[in-house]
């Protein structure tokens, strides 16, 4: 470790009393949580680690598919989807980018840089929404670009075994499009849940049994009752986002692709919004 | 200048800070004194508006810190040591904090250079040692070279020649004309650095004087005496008014003549003086003595009080 030494503090310029001109601005605010994201190994290391997970996964997927197309079943070739297929990767990524939209949060409170970020910005809504927006802009062209390479890649393997999906067909660049915003919307979500619940562990706890432990839950159910929650499942969402057939591998009805984008974005805001409002109401 | 009026804050049951009113003028340190608990880092928090007094009010420059345009360039706070992410570096740190005020980045190598981090600004802050911290969180109450100062226990975790170039750095601040208000649980540091006190205990406000007053009206000088001839000198140093009080060791306490007098006193009168020497009852027991009322966590019973009273008292 180096050797510090004290410096007299002879540099300290004189007092100046700034004008009371406006406010904080947004640029600013915007540019210090960027600049918070961007300084921590954490974020680095996530995103790698979402993008040769998703990645990988997905060629697992498409060049397994392709070797054994060959011998599938009837049904199997009718339900065949190879868009949905290729971006499997996702539903791996989607893990990452809820443990990132936990931390981001919660380690402000985790290692006391809340308090100095909120006496440097008292405008307690202001915060939020701008580190909201920064990781959200961040997971959404993180998402974007992993499922449009997820996409290429896995038609590529699929190409001259199986069928492959192009934009051209009704649906496909929606899906592709979709797993991008599935990943930017549900890191918010696991954002808010860390702003209400405040402690890493607990909010990753409680993101991983929101998408994992649910489901198995509600499957678990008589159907009757699955039929009827399981597409307010944000996992269940995701999956029907990044399809093209629609009704394909589930068992339950599900909501259309931007409905289903509309309820998890609707349970992303909800979780922002009561945790903003704790915020401005707890001792920081 | 800062203000605190009837400021109260709950905990549950708990009365963490109890109808306390103070104010904290520029130009000068003013120590923020009391126990630990006694509620002097909540009382901090709530003029920061980090957390919401139950009742009662603080103000920075006459106006709540909800209401200041750009916080960092009126009040600067270091609040805990080592407040910050262990994996990003002292100078990404400040950068953020600089960002949010419009503070510019040269601003931010200056106050790194005032507190000495320039040379591991790069590096990540979870490798620092507490002194380290607490210099960073300095550089950070510094950053927009603000009217008014708090610090929380700034000396925490430093070494000897640190805790000099705080005091130092505390005085050079207030000299500048600006609010320095420092919090510590130690009567000594704060004789050494603050001119004005604010005393608490229990949440509640004690005193609010000079320490220059504190000390006169706290310390008990005397001179202590030692000799084999004690009978004969109490009896000549009586005869001169002065009150003559035998120590458990068989020294003298003489308070009401100086120690020159008792010399002359003791020649005059053959007797040899083994010790001479000019005494003031420490602060920290004056201190002790005005708090002890209210120490949360005391080791004796309120009916036992007397054992918090260091001997010699």
């Amino acid at each position: 470790m180096t050797l510090i030494t004290p410096t007299a503090p002879t540099t300290i310029a004189p007092v100046t009393r700034p004008a009371r001109s406006g406010h904080h601005h947004w640029s600013g605010v915007l540019a210090s949580e960027w600049t918070k994201m961007r300084s921590v190994r954490s974020t680095t290391w996530s995103l790698v680690v979402m993008f040769v997970l998703s990645i990988g996964i997905g060629i697992l997927a498409t060049a397994t598919e392709a070797s054994r197309w060959a011998h599938a079943s009837v049904a199997d070739r009718i339900l065949f989807d190879p868009t949905s297929l290729s971006l499997t990767g996702l539903l791996f990524g989607q893990l990452c980018i809820g443990v990132l939209g936990v931390i981001v949060m919660s380690s402000e409170y985790g290692t006391g840089t809340i308090r100095a970020t909120l006496a440097a910005v008292p405008n307690r809504p202001m915060i939020l929404a701008a580190k909201a927006a920064v990781f959200t802009a961040l997971a959404l062209v993180v998402g974007e670009v992993i499922s449009f390479l997820s996409f290429y890649i896995g038609q590529g393997f699929l190409s001259g075994s199986a069928p492959q999906a192009t934009f051209g067909q009704p649906g496909v660049l929606r899906a592709v499009i979709g797993g991008g915003l599935y990943i930017a919307v549900l890191g918010l979500f696991a954002m808010g849940l860390a702003t209400v619940i405040r402690h890493t562990a607990g909010a990753i706890t409680a993101f991983a049994t929101v998408l994992l432990i649910l489901p198995l839950i509600s499957q678990a159910l008589p159907s009757s009752i699955n039929d009827v929650i399981a597409r307010y499942l944000p996992a269940n969402i995701g999956v029907v986002m990044m399809t093209v057939h629609s009704g394909f591998r589930s068992d339950a009805p599900m909501f259309s692709p931007w409905t289903g984008f509309a309820v998890l974005f609707g349970y992303a805001a909800v979780a922002m919004v009561l945790g903003g409002w704790l915020m401005a109401r707890r001792d920081a | 200048m800062i203000e605190a009026r009837g400021l109260t804050k709950r905990y549950g049951d708990t009365v963490a800070v109890d109808d306390l009113s103070f104010e904290v003028h520029a130009g000068q340190v003013t120590g923020f004194l009391g126990p630990n608990g006694s509620g002097k880092s909540t009382t901090m928090r709530m003029i920061m508006g980090l957390d919401r007094p139950n009742a009662g009010e603080t103000r920075v420059n006459g106006v709540n810190y909800h209401d200041l345009s750009w916080p960092l360039r009126d009040v600067g706070a270091l609040l805990e040591a080592k407040a910050i992410h262990p994996g990003r570096s002292a100078f990404n740190h400040l950068w953020a904090l600089a960002q949010t005020n419009g503070i510019t980045k040269a601003r931010v190598h200056e106050v790194l250079d005032i507190v000495g981090l320039s040379n591991v600004a790069k590096k990540r802050a979870g490798k620092f040692s507490l002194g380290m911290g607490q210099r960073l969180g300095i550089a950070g109450a510094l950053l927009g070279d603000p009217g008014v100062l708090l610090f929380d226990e700034p000396t925490n975790g430093l070494d000897p020649e640190g805790i000099r170039w705080v005091r130092n750095l505390l005085k050079d601040l207030a000299a500048e004309g600006r609010t320095v208000f420092v919090s510590s649980h130690l009567m000594s540091e704060m004789a050494l650095t603050a001119e004005h006190l604010v005393v608490i205990g229990r949440g509640r406000l004690i005193a609010e004087m000079a320490v220059c007053d504190f000390i006169a009206q706290s310390s008990r000088q005397f001179v202590r005496v030692r000799t084999r001839q004690g009978e004969l000198l109490t009896r000549e140093l009586q005869a001169t008014g002065a009150t003559v009080v035998p120590e458990e060791d068989g020294g003298l306490a003489v308070t009401g003549v100086p120690a020159a007098e008792i010399g002359v006193v003791a020649s005059s009168h053959g007797v040899i003086l083994e010790e001479l020497s000019p005494q003031a009852a420490s602060l920290e027991e004056a201190f002790m003595e005005l708090t002890h009322d209210s120490v949360e966590y005391g080791a004796s019973e309120p009916s036992d009080r007397d054992r918090l009273i260091p001997a010699g008292k």
